[in-house]
């Protein structure tokens, strides 16, 4: 049967893998590429690379280091940041990213989506939806490229995304991200009844439980970054993946590298 | 003959990963644009991302689909995802008739009670003694289609995979083969079913 698949997270900023806390501050911790041959001699189950300075910067992706970037991973790459335009899209697929994860582009022009959803089927997009909680608790839509919160109506926005050909939704709890604190369930709930295609959740794991309690609240993939690229400023940068995890038996085995 | 594997790019599909892991394999391979430049063409892949009726297009408009008529029976193929799809007679995703090399069609996932794409890592369990898939281990591959592969004749139905329902995950015929997941984005699994194709 299909299994829970357990994504690294990955967020790069000027060529450099950074960690951020709720979005904020981030601290540039190493070479990407490292941390991606790693991950891919662990045999983790998919991976996502998001450069979080491309639309901000106003500037396309950095092909050359997705180029490199790929070619060294023998499983799924997901890569978000700076695409605009089916061309972005097609570059690269050519280069043999597996989807493509889009976000700012769709606040812009659903047209982009449905054109790349068109040529490259819907299991090839994914669109990143973080979301912010404001000071009466109620979710909002994160425009995370401005670090701004927008009045989008969030059913309407996920439906949107639907009919424009959006294969996949990634979720993240802004306020989550960082602190180890445990997903955010609410906005899970709320996003997979509303959802019709798969949902991963990303924002807050701080442990192997928190993915389980995820999927039993129905997440069909759970993401993670913190957890598994752990950076404290003493002891440097930590790579780990769990060796395997049967979401359905709750049994796991805890790499021991 | 001198043995390289061959990939075809076609515009669409994991070209580019596929050859990518041979030459991690250490196993010659080349990536052709134009199958008017090949010459010798032992064992030929055909990776697919995307729809159906485009990619009957692009196979028409580039030469592929003579080619590829052409080189069967003799030359091994094995088409990926789409590329396998476009093996069997037509989808429900599209007007035009595929290749036809194997007797099999292709349908949506029923959305009812499912997520749809199929996304992720699923089990290819075999039927039988086959030659890309040992019987003794279980194998989990790397999954992202919206679309399956029935097969007409069920002789041709190698392996198999559920989601919702149990669909054809691998075919073959002679040396054609077909299958539904992504060798080549599923690390040690991916690896061994691709060396077994060079080997063949």
């Amino acid at each position: 049967m299909l299994r829970n698949r357990v994504i690294p997270i990955l967020l790069n900023d000027k060529g450099g893998l950074v960690k951020t806390c709720k979005f904020k501050n981030p601290v540039y911790i190493g070479d990407p590429l490292n941390a991606i041959r790693i991950f891919n001699n662990k045999n983790v189950d998919e991976l996502i690379l998001l450069d979080i300075g491309r639309t901000r910067d106003g500037v396309s992706p950095d092909f050359e280091l997705v180029r490199r970037v790929v070619s060294e991973c023998f499983m799924p790459l997901g890569y978000g940041g700076g695409i605009r335009t089916l061309a972005d899209a097609q570059k690269l697929f050519a280069f043999g990213v597996e989807k493509v994860i889009l976000q700012t582009i769709t606040f812009q022009n659903m047209k982009v989506l449905e054109e790349i959803a068109n040529f490259s089927g819907n299991q090839s997009v994914s669109i990143s939806v973080d979301v912010k909680r404001n000071r009466h608790g109620t979710p909002k839509i994160f425009n995370s490229s401005l670090g701004k919160v927008l009045d989008l109506n969030i059913s309407k926005y996920l439906k949107d995304l639907e009919n424009a050909g959006a294969g996949e939704i990634v979720l993240t709890a802004v306020d989550s991200e960082g602190t180890f604190g445990g997903f955010d369930l609410g906005l899970l709930s709320l996003f997979k009844d509303t959802l019709h295609v798969p949902l991963v959740v990303n924002g807050g794991a701080g442990s192997i439980e928190d993915f389980q309690t995820a999927i039993d609240f129905g997440a069909d993939a759970v993401a993670a970054g913190s957890l598994f690229v752990f950076y404290s400023p003493r002891r440097g940068v930590l790579i780990s993946y769990p060796a395997s995890i049967d979401f359905n038996k709750r049994i796991v085995q805890v790499d021991p590298n | 003959m001198f043995k390289i594997i061959t990939v075809a790019n076609v515009g669409l599909g994991n070209f580019a990963s596929v050859a990518n892991m041979y030459k991690f394999l250490e196993i010659d391979v080349q990536i052709i644009e134009d199958p008017q430049t090949i010459t010798e063409v032992t064992h030929l892949i055909l990776p697919g991302v995307g729809a159906f009726d485009p990619a009957m297009r692009s196979l028409e408009k580039s030469g592929w689909k003579d080619a590829i008529l052409e080189l069967t029976p003799d030359t091994k193929l094995l088409g990926v995802c789409l590329g396998m799809h476009l093996l069997t007679n037509g989808s429900e995703e599209g007007l035009l008739p595929g290749l036809g090399l194997i007797d099999a069609s292709c349908k949506r996932f029923n959305e009812t009670n499912l997520r749809v794409p199929h996304i992720g890592w699923n089990n290819v369990a075999p039927k039988k003694k086959n030659s890309l898939l040992s019987l003794e281990d279980s194998s989990y591959f790397y999954f992202s289609h919206s679309y399956f592969v029935e097969c007409g004749n069920q002789e041709l139905a190698l392996a198999m995979t559920t989601y919702g329902q149990t669909f054809t995950s691998y075919f073959s015929q002679g040396n054609v083969h077909g299958v539904q997941f992504h060798p080549e984005k599923s690390h040690r699994y991916g690896m061994n079913l691709l060396r077994k194709f060079a080997s063949l």
